[in-house]
């Protein structure tokens, strides 16, 4: 399990002790004693819980020849990668270039849209999510997402979105397991201290930043077993972006996670591995250009569009 | 970040500097738009005030000289407890009707399926209602006897059907199916827009949490339009409770207040009375067929109001 970096050390100690000095005596146990447990505690309780319940260990991801269409225009062509666990794999390349519909083949969301078609293979765990005895609804329960720009429930409370996931296809759990859920995914999210007194109210009243986290806290507390996010701080500023770039390396304790975005800063800051997505030109299928780990990646690449990418001389 | 920019701009605006000049087309625009709001009140305003002109003789007469012999009341209760009758069941049918139909049209159908669908609805609209009724009498009638027949012998101890089974179908329950499918069009077309506005973020919000369709229907779709619903049902509620060539064709009538709604003795409606009685009218029958318009207006008027405390109330809740 990787250590959490300095930064993120600083940040929850920080947030920590500004919660503690506005709500004096809260009665949270042994969190209350040591915030330097507390910031460890996210991590080392999540997976021992997790494994109690669902198994969460997180997935390998292997893409065979993978082609996307949307009806008769080819936008994605021939994708070969592996996505490793626990690791974060960034995409990045110019806007069009395929990535947010590759990212959404990963959970079979792209054949939600009219026309859209997959052709090839997504292996998860050794099984074909494209096969057809598959049902798309068992692979999004493990492949969970966080989008673009936040979208709780409007008409559900912080309380009620979180748990959404759970009560889905029929599963009952019980009402203190899940106020249990609620707290787990919502401190796995940071976003527990400045809720937990107002888990009623409805997701739709908080901030833009808070509100992702709650996207992020609602898809990990179904326990996927890999994370895509497709620019999820695009909404947010910079604090708010710090905050969850955290959260990102805390969670990849747990999670392969495959996240999108157009920040290099971000992507060699949160990655363990990039890959950079390329059109030749407008019209053709975007294509995976070059695969490696981040530093490499932004280094000393082995493509020249690639640096010109990292380095700014494009387009 | 200095402070003193919004300084002196609060200083600017108090010491009174003149706001933006308003363009001639914004002025024109609000103006149009003023005038039309204040020219709907001012026609509401004056029907009420010609309804309660033209019924005031007949809530001041004497209770022998009203239609009936006992009275405005005794007069008005029938009809308007017939035309309410009527459009409850007309709602109760058609608003899971619609919804179904809505939510196929939007999320089940294939798309050109949906598409001939949604057209076919929006004709059946335009459909004048005296069609409709020659339907209901000539066709609906004779077909739902067997149906009629069925319910008072498996379900006759409910008041609705306890008969005896009219042997002509001319019946209320007749008129609420018939009036429930009048309503049909509109209220699917009202919620079937509203669906297919979902915003695609919930939608696919809730499937990649691992919602199946009927899921994620549920979470978003339903409680997204919920408020239109509503008013959509409003709105047919509206449209039943004031229609009347259908109904005075259809229904056979006497004036009592019954639940039963399979036998050949029913309730009137306040618009199809008017519609039959009127042209024999004189003098202060008239007048009472006015007063009893003024309480359809007032049962709309009740009916509307509640509407929109029901949908000001939901929306105050999703916020
Ligand atoms: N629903 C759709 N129907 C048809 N074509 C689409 C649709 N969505 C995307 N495309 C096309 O597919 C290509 C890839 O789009 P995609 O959204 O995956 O790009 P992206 O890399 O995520 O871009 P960005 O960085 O701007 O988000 C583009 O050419 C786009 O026009
Ligand atoms: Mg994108």
């Amino acid at each position: 399990m990787a250590e959490p970096t300095e930064r993120s050390q600083e940040y929850m100690d920080s947030t920590e002790k500004l919660d503690r000095g506005a709500t004096a005596p809260t009665k949270e146990g042994p969190d209350v004693t040591d915030s330097v447990a507390t910031s460890v505690d996210v991590q080392t309780v999540l997976p021992h819980e997790g494994r109690e319940s669902v198994a969460t260990v997180a997935k390998r991801i292997e893409i065979t020849d993978l082609n996307l269409y949307y009806g008769s225009f080819h936008a994605v062509k021939s994708v070969n990668m592996t996505i490793q666990p626990n690791k974060v794999t960034a995409l990045i390349g110019s806007s069009g270039c395929g990535k947010s519909t590759f990212l959404r083949s990963l959970n079979r969301m792209h054949e939600l849209v009219p026309g859209g078609r997959v052709d090839g293979a997504v292996i998860i765990d050794g099984q074909d999510i494209y096969a057809s005895n598959v049902d798309p609804v068992a692979v999004r329960r493990q492949v969970g997402m966080v989008f673009q720009s936040p979208n709780p429930f409007p008409t559900m409370s912080i309380y009620e979105n979180v748990v959404a996931g759970l009560l889905l296809n029929s599963r009952k759990t019980k009402k203190p397991a899940l106020d249990e859920i609620v707290e787990r995914s919502l401190r796995g999210a940071n976003l527990w201290n400045e809720v937990k007194d107002r888990l009623d109210r409805p997701g739709g009243g908080l901030s833009g930043g808070q509100q992702q986290r709650l996207c992020i806290a609602r898809a990990t507390a179904v326990e996927p077993e890999v994370l895509l996010m497709d620019e999820p701080c695009s909404a947010l500023d910079p604090v708010a972006t710090l905050a969850i770039e955290d959260l990102i390396q805390q969670l990849k304790a747990n999670y392969t996670i495959v996240i999108v975005t157009h920040n290099m800063q971000q992507a060699s800051r949160a990655s363990d591995v990039t890959g950079f997505f390329n059109l030749e030109q407008s019209g053709t299928p975007g294509q995976l250009v070059e695969l490696d780990t981040t530093e490499t990646i932004f280094s000393n690449p082995a493509n020249k569009a690639t640096e010109d990418y990292v380095t700014g001389r494009f387009g | 970040m200095s402070t003193t920019p919004t300084t002196s701009t609060d200083a600017a605006l108090t010491a009174g500097v003149p706001t933006p000049p308003r363009r001639p087309g914004d002025r024109i625009f609000s103006g149009a738009a003023t005038a039309a709001g204040i020219g709907i009140l001012v026609l509401l305003a004056g029907v009420a005030i010609f309804l309660l002109q033209e019924a005031w003789p007949a809530i001041k007469a004497a209770p022998e000289d009203i239609p009936g012999g006992t009275g405005l009341v005794d007069f008005i209760a029938p009809l308007a407890f017939g035309t309410v009758l009527g459009a409850v069941i007309a709602i109760v049918l058609a608003v899971p009707m619609a919804v179904a139909v809505a939510l196929f049209i939007t999320d089940y159908a294939p798309r050109r399926i949906a598409n001939t669908l949604s057209y076919v609805i929006d004709l059946l609209a335009a459909v004048p209602s005296i069609v409709y009724g020659l339907w209901g009498i000539a066709v609906l009638g004779p077909a739902a006897l067997g149906i009629q027949t069925w319910l008072a012998d498996h379900l006759g101890f409910l008041p609705f059907f306890a008969g005896p089974v009219s042997t002509t179908g001319r019946t209320m329950l007749v008129v609420g199916v018939v009036l429930a499918v009048m309503i049909l069009p509109i209220i699917t077309a009202v919620t079937r827009e509203v669906f297919a506005r979902t915003p695609r973020i919930h939608r696919e919000g809730a499937l990649a949490l691992g919602a199946t369709r009927w899921e994620m229907i549920r979470m978003t779709v339903l409680p997204f339009g919920r408020s239109a619903v509503i008013s959509a049902s409003m709105l047919g509620l509206g449209r039943a409770l004031g229609e009347t060539m259908a109904v005075a064709i259809i229904l056979s009538v006497s004036g009592v207040v019954t639940f039963n709604l399979i036998s050949s003795t029913n309730p009137s409606t306040i618009a199809a009375n008017i519609a039959l009685d009127f042209p024999e009218s004189s003098g202060l029958d008239v007048n009472a067929l006015i007063a009893s318009g003024l309480a359809l207006f007032a049962i709309t008027l009740v009916v509307n109001m509640a509407a929109r405390a029901v949908i000001t109330r939901n929306e105050d809740a999703s916020r």
